[in-house]
């Protein structure tokens, strides 16, 4: 039998905790900058407004096909490539008083010109009300997530661990939003969706952990409880390799031939599993050693049986 | 320690990856090209609409491969692309304007399969192209409809009940009643409350002036909305029936908004202008002058104008509109005192009005209901716009009883005809308007690339992990391999069983994810035993250990994806929802095949013998 990792005693990866945390902090305190300052390239689906999608028959002029977008109702227009050098993605913004249709008709005309031949692969109008409505639910959604999540596990292991792993999924959140935003990458449905996913896997990766670290209490009887949360991690350590070795293998596959309309959704999950997978090590083990677990704390407890106090009926 | 899997347990494994398999099954066999007949204004598709298609199609050497009447529709399988135009040409010039004939792509599941309930997975818009509209109702327009009406109501009631008011008008409180003393204001209160709970009423007097204040109450106002809401997607229905989509989906999506899917359709103008068209009713008094003879040889009076009824047969009516379709607010069919069918109709104020100086003049003469639609028969004007066919046609006609006001009945007619009459009246108009606030279209080239994409990811993602888990758990990885194999299959049979669900692109994505993630289970469980072994346990003992301490593990891992892909299913829409019910089926079927799957067949292979040395 080989191992990926063949780790031969314990690995104090928390000797290094320290400096990585540090460096995680200046990754959330720069996403959060980014996020001020550069806010979120808002795709369709939350700020509304129309996007045609164009198949061209040989490799499109997009700055003739720019020229030709100059009339008032196209006014503000966004042409780009789109996956290949014939396929063109235009963007229109919400226009007072102009319909969604006459903005397309238009496109279409233009695009016309240049190609009689050209295709119109997709269209897609949302009104800028629905964008309002769905940003507002994304962003609840996530919340709600968090707060679940927060519960559970609190239910399930301990407050201190519970808090360790929400605080570990609102950094993977954060920087994978940071990332969105410091490359200005298109943020859309499919984008949120990898953003969740993103939770529910970085928090698979904290729970196994934090279950061997609950077990390793309850079974080794000497040891501090960084001594424990180390052997917890060493433990585990082949496993997390693996999983996210055949995650990141088929993520990789899905942004390479899935096609561009789950580029985003792709990007946001690649992001997440390599922010999760050290944030579940370095910052949900670390906060909860940081928030005093001991072994006390991992106790199961004991169930008082009603009527136990009292003398049995039956001598 | 001896690993054994009772045989119930065996059993049960292998029943219910025996079914997930099965119900997958039916996603192999493709699509067969089939024509769809669908019935529209009154007309029903029945067995001998099917027998006269058969036979036209025969007459034509046309051949049937199948012909299924179901829900009213019928689908007719043909051989090949060719056969199925040719055969929407003939059974359309055979069934006439009645029908609406459609080309169809039906799943070509064998009947036996069908008949078990087996289906294939249904995909997306984004997957095989076509519209996709999510319109809002302005509810708005709705409530106010409903308070106008209410304020010609109190007017009437109060001046019947001879309670004197000095004025009512709309207000930005709601509706307001002026009383010049309090004693009035009091009578009024006391008969408005007694008269049920639609509406909430607040005394406001103050100095000398008497005000009472009457607004829709919540639970009425719901029922309003609610109303508005259903009715506008009964006529969306009736109108997308127009356009001859097959398969076209209407759908609520919340309070105020509907959802209308039109797959395979590539001309939105089209379809706009066809969901934006309206059908009205009209009120007209039939000419008694004109007798059969008359009516047969189309010589009426100059007034007049023969109409085809519904029923059957022709009737004249005078040219001059009584009254409009547009001052109906609800129709309702309903039972008079002898439980004789009839349908009740409410009318605006202004409509009341004018009805009953219309039916004064009128009792004792029959008055004809005259239903108008604007229907797309494929011509287009000049420019190129598409030109609506406008369809009349004489629904009921009834003698006038007595003198009418807001709310009268239509009688003498059977229960089905009260039905559609009154589903046809409200029908005729949204109660409130429409707007279209999001729309897609997905062209058919990009809904199967997606496809490919995605299939494409999947493969190549999947065969990575199956050589890697063979590669580094040999035995046992094989065991995984199998387990993963099972697990993809019973996604897609799960998807196909329940009825709801949609397979989307990011649908697709959620599939390939779990990939990824459902060797998570095996991985956990392999190390583990991996780790029991070099503390030195037994060969058993280490594969007891291994499944037993990493359940709980695999358990609270999964739960908790299982809560974000519930929330997702929860806020998303469309494409997220998509991932969302992969995502949770993936999760579910894969707890299942990693932990139960592979251990039935570890004990089959390792368990209840002695075995020095695992392959893992």
């Amino acid at each position: 039998m080989f191992q990926v990792l063949s780790i031969k005693g314990t690995v104090n990866f928390l000797r290094h905790a320290v400096p990585i945390s540090i460096l995680s902090l200046i990754l959330v305190i720069g996403s959060l900058t980014s996020l001020a300052t550069k806010g979120i390239n808002w795709g369709l689906d939350f700020t509304g407004g129309t996007v045609v999608e164009l198949e061209f028959s040989s490799t499109a002029d997009l700055q003739a096909l720019r020229a030709e977008l100059s009339s008032e109702e196209t006014e503000g227009v966004v042409v780009q490539h789109f996956g290949s050098s014939r396929d063109v993605i235009t963007r229109l913004p919400v226009k007072e008083g102009v319909k969604s249709e006459t903005q397309v008709e238009q496109v279409m005309a233009a695009a016309t010109k240049l190609d009689p031949k050209v295709i119109q692969k997709r269209v897609e109008m949302v009104g800028p009300q629905i964008g309002q409505e769905l940003a507002e639910q994304g962003g609840l959604a996530v919340l709600v997530a968090l707060i679940c999540i927060l519960i559970y596990v609190s239910f399930r292991f301990e407050w201190r661990l519970a808090l360790g792993s929400v605080a570990a999924l609102a950094h993977d959140v954060i920087i994978t939003l940071g990332v969105f935003s410091l490359f200005q990458l298109d943020f859309d449905l499919t984008v949120l969706a990898g953003v969740l996913t993103v939770v529910g896997y970085s928090l698979n990766d904290t729970i196994v952990v934090f279950d061997r670290i609950r077990e390793n209490f309850l079974k080794m009887r000497k040891g501090g409880p960084e001594e424990i949360v180390n052997t917890s991690i060493t433990q585990t350590m082949s496993r997390t390799i693996i999983t996210t070795g055949t995650t990141l293998v088929v993520v990789i596959a899905l942004f390479l031939k899935g096609g561009t309309m789950i580029h985003g959704f792709a990007t946001a999950l690649l992001m997440g599993i390599f922010v999760g997978t050290f944030s579940s090590i370095y910052v949900a083990s670390f906060l909860a050693v940081k928030l005093g677990i001991n072994r006390e704390h991992m106790m199961p407890v004991e169930i008082e049986k009603e009527g136990a106090d009292q003398d049995p009926l039956t001598p | 320690m001896l690993n054994k899997y009772p045989m119930w347990k065996n059993l049960m494994v292998a029943c219910i990856i025996f079914v997930g398999f099965f119900y997958a099954i039916p996603n192999l066999f493709g699509e067969d090209y089939a024509v769809q007949v669908v019935a529209t204004r009154g007309a029903e598709v029945t067995v001998a609409t099917q027998s006269t298609v058969n036979d036209v199609l025969t007459s034509k050497n046309i051949a049937i491969k199948r012909s299924e009447l179901e829900n009213g529709q019928l689908l007719v399988r043909v051989m090949d692309g060719d056969q199925q135009l040719l055969a929407k040409e003939a059974i359309a010039t055979a069934l006439g304007d009645k029908y609406t004939v459609a080309l169809n792509l039906a799943p070509a599941t064998p009947e036996w399969l069908e008949s078990m309930g087996g289906t294939p997975m249904k995909l997306g818009l984004d997957l095989r192209g076509g519209v996709h509209f999510l319109m809002e109702v302005k509810m708005g327009e709705a409530v106010r409809k409903m308070t106008e009406s209410k304020m010609a109501d109190f007017r009437t009631d109060l001046r019947g009940e001879r309670i004197r008011y000095a004025g009512i008008r709309d207000s930005a409180r709601g509706i307001e009643i002026k009383f010049r003393d309090a004693d009035n204001l009091a009578k009024a209160e006391r008969f408005l409350k007694s008269r049920g709970n639609d509406m909430v009423f607040t005394d406001i007097s103050s100095g000398g002036n008497y005000f009472l204040i009457a607004n829709l109450s919540e639970n009425y106002l719901k029922q309003v909305k609610e109303e508005a809401l259903q009715q506008n997607i009964t006529t969306i229905r009736n109108r997308v029936n127009e356009l001859g989509v097959a398969e076209p989906v209407v759908q609520r999506q919340g309070a105020e908004r509907i959802i209308v899917q039109l797959p395979g359709v590539q001309d939105t103008a089209r379809a706009k202008k066809i969901l934006g068209a309206t059908a009205s009713i009209e009120f007209r008094m039939v000419d008694e002058k004109a007798d059969a003879a008359a009516i047969a040889s189309g010589r009426v009076s100059p007034n007049s104008q023969i109409y085809d009824r519904r029923q059957g047969g022709k009737v004249a009516l005078y040219k001059e509109v009584m009254l409009s379709g547009t001052h109906i607010q609800g129709a309702q069919p309903s039972f008079d005192e002898y439980s004789r069918p009839q349908v009740s109709i409410n009318l605006d104020s202004k409509g009341g009005s004018i009805f009953s100086n219309v039916t004064k003049d009128n009792i004792g003469k029959p008055m004809a209901t005259l239903f108008i639609e604007y229907k797309d028969n494929g011509a287009k004007n000049p420019d190129g716009s598409i030109k609506l066919e406008k369809i009349e046609e004489v629904i009921s006609v009834a003698t006038i009883q007595a003198r009418l006001g807001r709310n009268f009945v239509i009688t003498g007619l059977d229960h089905t005809e009260a039905q559609n009459l009154a589903l046809l009246l409200r029908a005729g108009a949204l109660i409130a308007p429409v707007v279209i606030v999001e729309e897609r279209t997905i062209g058919p080239s990009l809904g199967a690339e997606n496809v490919q994409n995605g299939v494409q990811a999947m493969i190549w993602g999947m065969a990575v992990v199956l050589i890697f888990m063979l590669v580094y758990y040999r035995g046992f990885g094989l065991i995984a391999n199998l387990a993963l194999t099972a697990n993809l299959v019973m996604v897609v049979g799960v998807m196909s069983m329940i009825p709801g669900a949609v397979l989307t692109l990011p649908g697709i994505a959620g599939m390939v994810l779990t990939v990824g993630m459902a060797v998570d289970g095996n991985v956990l469980i392999y190390e583990r035993i991996r780790e029991e072994l070099r503390n030195g346990r037994s060969v058993q003992q280490a594969i007891h250990e291994g499944y037993a301490n990493a359940f709980s593990t695999i358990a609270d891992a999964n739960i908790t994806t299982f809560m974000t892909a519930l929330i997702l299913f929860s806020v998303g829409t469309g494409a997220v929802k998509g991932f969302a019910v992969t995502l949770m089926i993936g999760i579910a079927t894969s707890m299942f095949t990693a932990i139960v799957g592979t251990r039935s067949i570890v004990n089959a292979v390792w368990g209840g013998k002695r075995v020095k040395k695992l392959s893992i």
